[in-house]
């Protein structure tokens, strides 16, 4: 039998029909929907007099557009209310399940899919939203889809998509400390550039990605398109199967171990090859930060600004705007540059063990005055979690602003913007011009370098904390 | 939703040499929250187009008169970032109908052919004599031909091939998407789907 690799075996697993020189019918398992990329995609399903296939299949929740205060009064924005109670509509005429705003399951699409036990090995997942890839943590092939796509897996519960190539990336060896899972995926993507990726799906692989938790798992997968690629995965383990068990939608009893049976035979055979594959050592792996406007434009918090030597005149355009947005200079260094929020959440860091990981450092410190510090949990179920361990308390303390769950500042659709000129050190997934408000300046980093750039009011290297902190004692 | 069909078209071109123009500045996300596709061309580029009062911003393409035409010519890695086809709407709404670069993002690009705004990859280095030529002549046309797939630079005659799959071209060339064909799939995937 011919060697397949993970993604091999779950895309030919849901391929209907092949069209010769086109792309494959490619049945989706589950489709997660939000409220800003469905509302257009059912009225032209309703236009063309078209049913939704499978409404069991497509599980809804308002994430991009909701404010997070006051989540149990009417949505003062007359337009994200709109299409907020659009979605209601939407849902209740056509059957489909919705995690509404305030209700226990309410969160970040990507957040609360893994945290109730929907998204499930060996599964195909789509939402009109890039960070679908965030589900590729559990070995699902998962990734996010236009409007036009929507409305076919409602109509059809297919997409036509041509099979991407493969690329693997290994990455070995132990972590050091105060170095997490998302200074290894902005390490990638400023290793293989913001579009390093295009036309492949990832699969991580190696000791360094088997040692991860679940949520670390996710917050590397969640960001595969910010190098292109179209999505992410890693092979199932007992780390996943530990992480599902006893989850609301997860199989129980019998189903759960013809489950388990299924799930352990999804990974890449010996001898399956990639069209590309990638090796780093994780002893390389320092606290990330990036300077630009591309997640691509990442350096090690303790090192500078590349310098433009050696540049090609047209990159060097594109790149010396980029560092204008941003107010930087090639070769500056990036510690101690001022700063002035903090932003905790998203589908990348918005999990229990991001809050966590942020409430430990800060724990007993006050944040420095220049700095507003926000802290989004990722669902109600996380928000929940930190109030019973504590955190909420630890963070409140030290001065965050805890908000309730959603997209928040991570896309600025909401009025949580960061306001012209400033600057943001953020646990999310983008630094593109504007992203977090119209002249917001974004500097992506993990969850640690953010508590430690809260604490200092500049950019920190954690490290130098834990080291000042350990002397203390 | 059905578009104009794609034949051959024959246009002067809108220049934008920047590198990795993400999805957030074609369209920002603050303009994502109509429930129906209506007014997207108006935002296209908008921070870049506008600034904070509204005003158009002069040095930026789209309010240079010195430009226009139906083909936006942009550099590498267009498109870049989220699935929003609410972008490609945006393209297509202002009056693009092609664009073209030398490399563009896998989601982005999926978009285009599903709503009619045809994607034309090109090698880097016709990608650079296009923006020469457009720079030295701004009436410049270019000849984007579906049938033969092929782009033609009117003023030297200088061509280059570019990649569509053949069941996409027959959709852009018709006005179709994909609804139809994947409808008349219902039996094999009620059947597909029975088996899961």
């Amino acid at each position: 039998m011919e060697n397949k690799t993970l993604f091999d075996k779950i895309w030919d697993a849901h391929v209907i029909k092949s069209i010769p020189n086109g792309p494959d019918v490619f049945f989706i398992d589950k489709h997660f929907i939000h409220e800003v990329t469905s509302p257009v995609a059912f009225l032209n399903l309703e236009k063309r007099g078209n049913k939704v296939m499978f409404p069991e299949r497509t599980v809804a929740t308002p994430d991009h557009n909701v404010p997070t205060i006051d989540q149990d009064k009417t949505i003062k924005d007359q337009l994200s209310r709109m299409q907020v109670e659009k979605l209601r509509q939407n849902c209740a005429k056509h059957g489909i399940e919705l995690h509404d705003l305030g209700t226990d399951h309410h969160g970040i699409v990507h957040v609360i899919g893994p945290e109730l036990g929907i998204t499930q090995p060996g599964m195909t997942i789509v939402c009109g939203d890039s960070h679908t890839s965030t589900h590729g943590a559990f070995g699902t092939i998962a990734f996010g889809i236009g409007t036009s796509e929507v409305e076919m897996v409602f109509a059809t519960q297919c997409i036509m998509q041509a099979k991407a190539k493969k690329m693997r990336i290994t990455v070995d060896g132990e972590l050091g400390p105060g170095v997490s899972s998302k200074d290894i995926i902005l390490y990638i993507i400023s290793q293989i550039s913001a579009s390093g990726g295009t036309g492949y799906f990832i699969e991580y692989a190696g000791s360094a990605i088997r040692s991860l938790s679940m949520e670390a798992r996710m917050t590397i997968c969640n960001m595969s398109i910010e190098m292109g690629a179209r999505g992410g995965l890693i092979a199932p383990d007992e780390t996943t199967f530990d992480y599902l068990k006893g989850k609301d939608f997860a199989p129980k009893g019998a189903a759960w171990d013809e489950a388990v049976a299924y799930w352990k035979t999804l990974k890449t055979d010996e001898g399956a090859t990639f069209d590309l594959e990638y090796h780093y050592n994780a002893v390389d792996i320092e606290p990330m930060i990036t300077y630009g406007t591309n997640p691509g434009m990442g350096v090690k918090v303790k090192d500078h600004i590349p310098t433009t030597e050696g540049m090609k005149e047209s990159v060097k355009k594109s790149y010396i705007k980029s560092l204008d947005y941003m107010g930087f200079k090639p070769g500056e260094p990036m510690k101690g540059k001022k700063i002035d929020y903090v932003f905790v959440g998203s589908c990348t860091n918005g999990r229990i063990e991001d809050l966590r990981t942020v409430a430990n450092f800060v724990k007993g410190k006050k944040k420095a005055d220049n700095i507003t510090a926000w802290i989004v949990p990722g669902s109600r179920e996380v928000e929940k979690q930190a109030m019973a361990e504590g955190l909420v308390q630890i963070l409140e303390e030290a001065g965050f602003k805890l908000r309730q769950p959603g997209c928040s500042a991570c896309l600025a659709m909401n009025d949580d913007k960061i306001p012209s000129g400033k600057y943001a050190v953020s646990t999310s997934n983008r630094n593109f011009e504007g992203r977090q408000g119209p002249g917001s300046r974004t500097l992506l980093a993990s969850p640690l370098t953010v508590a430690a750039v809260a604490i200092t009011g500049e950019i920190t290297d954690p490290r130098d904390l834990i080291e000042e902190l350990a002397l203390e004692k | 939703m059905a578009y104009d069909k794609f034949d051959i078209l024959t246009s002067r071109v809108v220049p934008l040499s920047s590198e990795n123009v993400d999805t957030d500045q074609i369209i920002p996300a603050r303009f994502l929250k109509a429930t129906e596709r209506k007014g997207f061309g108006d935002n296209l580029f908008r921070d870049w187009r506008y600034d904070s009062e509204g005003n158009p911003k002069p040095d930026f393409v789209l309010n240079d008169p010195t430009y226009e035409g139906k083909i936006l010519l942009a550099g590498k890695n267009f498109g870049s970032g989220s699935s929003r086809e609410h972008a490609v709407w945006a393209i297509y709404d202002y009056g693009f109908r092609c664009v073209v670069s030398s490399f563009f993002a896998d989601i982005f690009k999926n978009n285009c052919l599903n709503i009619g705004v045809l994607p034309v990859t090109v090698s880097p280095e016709f990608a650079d004599e296009l923006f020469e030529a457009v720079e030295a002549d701004p009436a410049t046309e270019v000849e984007v031909d579906i049938n033969k797939q092929t782009i033609t630079l009117l003023s030297t005659g200088k061509s280059e091939g570019f990649d569509i799959n053949s069941y996409k071209k027959q959709n852009m060339k018709n006005g179709f998407d994909d609804i139809d064909y994947l409808l008349n799939l219902n039996d094999e995937i009620q059947a597909f789907e029975a088996n899961r």
